[in-house]
């Protein structure tokens, strides 16, 4: 915490959780999906459900996903310019067991037809916690400048990977790997001081054993 | 993070080192965040450009909010106040007016600055641009007052909590309120001591106040509380300038608002499922924005 968490942060009303933290739920997922988001199912959970028409959480969910900041004042809009723009979005609610109360899921699609899939929670004052991408569980909040590492569960890939961070001189803040089974597929999450340059991605993306790399700057 | 972990120990640097508690705290956040002091200035004068602009299009903004729920009541104040039908004097009422116009903007997806959250952010802006209007005092002055406004934030952040699903509305727009008190004094030359005695004067003002919005929007009490914050932190402020102490110190106040919100049943921290939320009309607003019957 410092002192612009108190004073500010700019963002778009009225609800830090249900709008500046939808919007930063949306836009991660864009980043993951790393293209163009053509298609969109959105499910709401708790008080997103309950309320998000007067928030206009649908909105800032739907800005985010094109892109839009939280201060971005085009988010009022973004349900109409996401038509415009071609984007197909569904918006429904469901009710999960045991999620926190401000939680959504969100399909989204690319033009590719690459698809991921994100649970997500906005958890107070605009924070979030992604906890689920494509189904496996994970842990990650945007504070920080984040390479998101999508493996197979082989020996050395995590070696490999956090060499080839450490070689651009990018120091590693934290790390975590999450596997859906052993062997199976893999996510590895990053969080680092720099910023991770297009090279560095490229040459992590390249190795056999992995699928995507995707850079995430702070949300 | 902030250096100090109590309003008491900010009042002591600052009154020792004979600075404001605005210096002080620009200091210690340059040196924790590692930028300079230039720089963390200008990125307050950013927010607090925001926060004039929130202002500026709050008042011009007319349209109700997306629930139908509110807006048009800054502009009805505007308009007596223009009348000269106003009782509280160009001041009172001007904070009042410009707390509704922001926070109604807010309700209506507009560009806001939090402070310290969405559902308060009336309460600074109010306060402190009415003063510089008012007043004629230089900007920077203004700026440099949150600060002072943001140190008192965050000892609260740290030692109880500034959500109302934390702790009640006296969490959020009292402390929004306790945080404009200690700024308002620091621009009318109060000293340290009397800051932390607004602050004081103004969250006891409000402890136990509960978070009850109706339908679970950011409307329906909280634009208008607000408003009253507003006048909240006003009324504690020209107390404490005129010397007025807190028998209870700040520090203090801040733990029984930090125990209060500890008690309080979740039915009355943003679930709306007490209070205003939960009375006939509370109700039935809230089955017409969302369509039940």
């Amino acid at each position: 915490m410092n002192i612009f968490d108190i004073i500010g942060p700019v963002m778009i009303g009225p609800s830090s959780s249900h709008t500046a933290g939808a919007v930063r739920i949306g836009k991660v997922t864009r980043r993951l999906l790393d293209e163009e988001v053509v298609k969109a199912v959105i499910q709401l959970h708790g008080s997103f459900a309950d309320t998000y028409k007067g928030h206009g959480t649908d909105n800032a969910l739907i800005g985010g996903l094109m892109g839009f900041s939280t201060d971005d004042e085009r988010i009022r809009n973004s349900k109409e310019l996401a038509k415009k723009a071609g984007m197909v979005y569904r918006i429904e609610t469901i009710s999960l067991q045991e999620a926190h109360p401000n939680t959504v899921v969100i399909e989204a699609e690319g033009r590719s037809g690459r698809k991921v899939v994100v649970l997500g929670a906005s958890v107070g004052g605009g924070n979030i916690m992604i906890q689920k991408i494509n189904g496996i569980h994970v842990e990650f909040d945007g504070q920080y400048y984040s390479l998101i590492v999508n493996h197979r569960d082989k020996p050395g890939v995590i070696a490999f990977v956090t060499g080839r961070v450490g070689q651009s001189q990018i120091n590693i803040a934290g790390m975590r790997d999450y596997r859906s089974s052993r062997g199976g597929e893999a996510i590895m999450i990053i969080e680092t001081d720099q910023e991770v340059d297009e090279k560095t991605v490229f040459d992590i993306k390249n190795n056999i054993n992995i699928n995507n790399a995707i850079y995430i700057e702070k949300i | 993070m902030l250096k100090y972990s109590s309003v008491s120990e900010l009042v002591e640097s600052a009154s020792n080192s004979k600075k404001t508690i605005s210096q002080c705290v620009l200091e210690d956040q340059a040196e924790q965040m590692e930028r300079s002091l230039e720089d963390l200035y200008e990125e307050m004068r950013s927010t607090f450009y925001t926060m004039k602009e929130s202002v500026a299009s709050g008042l011009k903004y007319v349209g109700k909010s997306a629930s139908g729920l509110s807006g048009g009541d800054a502009a009805r104040l505007s308009l007596a106040m223009q009348a000269g039908k106003n009782i509280g004097g160009n001041v009172l009422t001007g904070v009042l007016i410009k707390a509704l116009a922001v926070s109604e903007y807010n309700a209506c997806m507009g560009k806001i600055a939090a402070a310290p959250t969405a559902g308060s952010c009336g309460i600074l802006p109010s306060v402190l641009i009415t003063m510089m209007e008012e007043r004629a005092i230089p900007e920077r002055k203004i700026i440099m007052s949150l600060f002072t406004a943001g140190a008192i934030g965050m000892v609260i952040a740290k030692r109880a909590c500034i959500s109302g699903a934390q702790g009640g509305c006296q969490a959020e727009c009292g402390s929004a309120a306790a945080m404009a008190a200690a700024a308002l004094v620091e621009v009318l030359e109060g000293t340290p001591l009397m800051s932390a005695n607004a602050s004081a004067i103004t969250m006891k003002a409000v402890l136990g106040l509960v978070c009850d919005p109706v339908a679970g929007l950011v409307e329906v009490p909280c634009i208008k509380r607000n408003a009253i914050g507003a006048a909240n932190a006003l009324a504690a402020a020209e107390m404490a300038l005129a010397g007025i102490e807190s028998v209870i110190p700040v520090d203090d106040v801040i733990e029984a608002m930090k125990s209060v919100g500890n008690v309080m049943p979740s039915s009355l921290k943003e679930t709306a499922k007490g209070g205003l939320a939960d009375t006939r009309t509370g109700r039935s607003l809230a089955d017409r924005i969302y369509g039940r019957n």
